[in-house]
């Protein structure tokens, strides 16, 4: 029997459905067809993006989030689908490895069957590939690409300046990139990346002119055809991460200029205008309703594997809005045909980067060593073993911010402890060790003081509300994107659809109701004020190396999550 | 980026850079004394409170008077806040916040001739609704936009 490529993957996919063993078969079958990547050329404009990969250089294992609630107009429409709903809306074959890709399914057992994804010396070799199959293709990267691991931090970003130079990046715009502060980003765009990389940010001004500080575009002829790409840095850098990194820029979302920025680049000839967006994507799809002229809004922040664009109508047409995943688990790859100076038709592509399935790149394999070599002996330090699956991604809490609270509150001797909704943090398999590396994934950040600060009852209820807030604000320009705060000890109840100020009720310690004007030992970390700067603190990193290696094995921990209302039956979660 | 202008500007005091807009002509002497203190005004606590010592009643709404300023402030204490009138005639632009303990944050009269396009940076301790007020024509016109302030951190 002769089976064509096509076929033989969706044998494979039904085969891991019914629960055959494919395990280690799956990466020499499958490579063998070596069919998932083969995607034919489509018209003439190609556009390959990659955002949020925070710093990943190597393979990893990335889970996806089993809660991702969407409220209002949002309830139920893409990023806010998890695990079968989401399988079901794009018509992914269970158990298949595009539903290990971007579903949570089963993920331990899946993870080892399909393997680690991601690693740019096996993302290098597949841009390299559709670039032959698509002359001219430029790649954009969304950004969120200088932070998230230990070698990024020690380096000042600059292991991944040197890896997206080799990868062949042609635009970029940003966000945590600017937690490096000002003068940094300054001297990485001025000097590293001056004439191989642009940066645009149509967003950031001078707090005093209004002046940009970044150009807002720039125009790539691709096949003869003008194509604009206009740079949308994360609107509210300096309110979710400290102002003193940026003192004199101010960000914001400014779709009003945005237009302007477009109509310029339209009179300028572009024929195919698309936006790099750092808005996340529900801000992206309100946008594109308010905005005429763009053909796509390629987006991240997110961090929302979504495997086909959203289409939203407007006064110019049609936007297609697209969010990539994160952590280098995905590649995106839009094709235009433009026919008659403006797009007629389009194919979108999200694909996985299955690192059992891709020949590693020789020059940026070596490159990573390289820049590796000198830190090696601490990335590897070995600080625990964990008996669970250690992850993040989820609107309310993960397994890894469950072990961090754990240790924060450990080791500062507080009631209750707060810690950030970040929505990066790569994933460990049970077995796995905890190494110093991994420990950094969750927490490399150029703020890392850890806090013991004395709150009252009332001021816990504002903290909570206000975050709250910022993640199921009905209206997507007021939220800032990133997970609710994760809790330590204190247990509440949560009801994402109420109004602000009303959402978070039944807050209780040790079974005891919270009082307004007592005050409680609060833990937490990444402080965004300057008064903490000053304080001073541990990094969390060395306060939880300290408690791993006290606690050498890892039980599977026990997650603190609110009691959920009014969100039954929400696709959003599982 | 202009940095001549920065230079300039840097170059002199508060002082200094007020006489170089006045000798520029960007401002008259008579306008920098400006009209006068709207004790009343300023001192309401209250919206009908504030718009009746404005002699305001009950404004209409206008698709012709636009407020601009971010939709959550990046620093509570110096919000921009800009607004621009294409209704003939505008004469007169204040801008409110609704939970600021004093709700007018400032008032602008325009003489006749004048683009009514204006900004400011206005304080604000909380997530409010913020007004613009217009009169032209000798009515009173009002939009309003929500600014949120946020304790921040946590993103991303």
């Amino acid at each position: 029997m002769s089976m064509n490529r096509r076929e033989f993957m969706q044998v494979l996919a039904a085969a891991s459905a019914g629960g055959m063993a494919l395990h280690g078969n799956f990466a020499q079958a499958a490579s063998a067809a070596g069919q998932m990547y083969e995607l034919p050329r489509f018209g003439n404009v190609s556009l390959l993006h990659m955002t949020d990969c925070h710093a990943q250089l190597m393979p990893i294992h990335f889970r996806e989030p089993d809660v991702n609630l969407g409220i209002g107009d949002m309830m139920g429409r893409p990023p806010h689908l998890v695990g079968e709903k989401l399988l079901k809306q794009f018509g992914i074959a269970p158990g298949s490895a595009q539903a290990h890709a971007f579903t949570y399914l089963d993920f331990s057992q899946a993870a080892k069957t399909y393997g680690k994804v991601g690693g740019f010396a096996h993302l290098t070799t597949l841009v390299k590939r559709m670039k032959a199959s698509r002359p001219g293709a430029l790649l954009l990267d969304g950004g969120d690409t200088w932070q998230g691991s230990g070698l990024s931090l020690w380096t000042k970003g600059q292991d991944m300046v040197d890896a997206c130079k080799l990868l062949g990046v042609d635009v970029m715009t940003g966000h945590w990139e600017f937690t490096y502060g000002a003068e940094r980003v300054k001297q990485i765009v001025d000097g590293d990346f001056a004439g191989k990389i642009d940066f645009v940010a149509q967003n950031v001004k001078t707090t005093d002119f209004g002046d940009q500080v970044f150009p807002p575009f720039v125009i790539k002829p691709m096949n003869g055809v003008p194509v604009a790409i206009i740079g949308q840095a994360f609107p509210y850098t300096p309110i979710a991460n400290p102002r003193y990194f940026t003192p004199d820029w101010s960000f914001g979302i400014n779709d009003e200029s945005l237009q302007e920025h477009v109509d310029a680049a339209r009179a300028k000839g572009a024929q195919v205008v698309v936006v790099l967006s750092h808005n996340g994507m529900d801000v992206d799809i309100k946008m594109a309703s308010r905005v005429r002229g763009v053909d796509a809004i390629l987006g991240g922040h997110t961090h929302d594997g979504v495997p086909a664009p959203v289409i939203v109508k407007n006064g110019g047409g049609q936007t297609l809005v697209t969010n990539a995943g994160s952590n280098g688990k995905f590649l995106g790859v839009l094709d235009f045909d433009v026919k008659g100076g403006k797009v007629s038709d389009f194919r979108y592509h999200l694909l996985p980067v299955f690192s059992n399935l891709i020949q590693p790149d020789a020059d940026m394999a070596s490159l990573i060593t390289k820049m590796r070599a000198p830190y090696e002996a601490k990335l590897n330090e070995k600080l625990a073993v964990t008996e669970g699956l250690l992850y993040r991604r989820g609107n309310f809490n993960g397994s890894f911010d469950q072990l961090i609270l754990d240790g924060l509150m450990k080791m500062k001797d507080a009631e209750i402890a707060f810690s950030p909704g970040f929505r990066w943090g790569t994933s460990l398999l049970p077995g796995d060790p905890i190494t110093m590396e991994n420990l950094l994934d969750q927490t490399a950040i150029t703020y890392p003081y850890t806090t013991l600060t004395p709150m009252t009852g009332e001021f816990i209820k504002t903290v909570l509300e206000d975050v709250c807030d910022n993640l199921f604000n009905p209206d997507p320009y007021y939220q800032q994107g990133g997970d609710m705060v994760r809790v330590g000890g204190l247990q509440y109840r949560c009801d994402p659809t109420a109004r602000m100020g009303s959402r978070i009720t039944a807050m209780s310690l040790g079974g005891k109701p919270i009082e307004a004007s007592k005050t409680y030992r609060v833990a937490g970390w990444a402080p965004v004020s300057e008064e903490a700067k000053n304080a001073g603190g541990e990094p969390i990193w060395d306060l939880m190396a300290r408690y791993l290696r006290d606690v050498k094995t890892v039980k599977p921990v026990k997650l603190n999550l609110p009691e959920l209302q009014g969100v039954a039956g929400n696709p959003g979660m599982a | 980026m202009n940095t001549q202008r920065r230079e300039v500007l840097k170059s002199g005091s508060a002082a200094g850079l007020f006489g170089l807009l006045v000798a520029a002509g960007l401002i008259t002497t008579q306008q920098a004394q400006a009209a006068g203190w709207d004790k009343p005004a300023f001192e309401a606590k209250a919206m009908d409170e504030a718009l009746k010592a404005l002699g305001a009643g009950k404004p209409a709404d206008s698709k012709d008077v636009q407020i601009s300023g971010p939709d959550i402030a990046e620093n509570g204490a110096v919000v921009p806040v800009g607004v621009k009138s294409a209704l003939a005639d505008t004469e007169f632009i204040a801008i409110l916040i609704e939970k600021n303990p004093s709700m007018l944050a400032a008032s602008f009269t325009l003489p006749a001739g004048t683009m009514a396009d204006v900004s400011t940076r206005v304080k604000m301790g909380q997530t409010s609704n913020v007004f613009a007020l217009v009169k032209a024509g000798g009515s009173f016109y009002m939009v309003s936009k929500e600014i949120k302030v946020t304790l921040g951190g946590c993103g991303g």
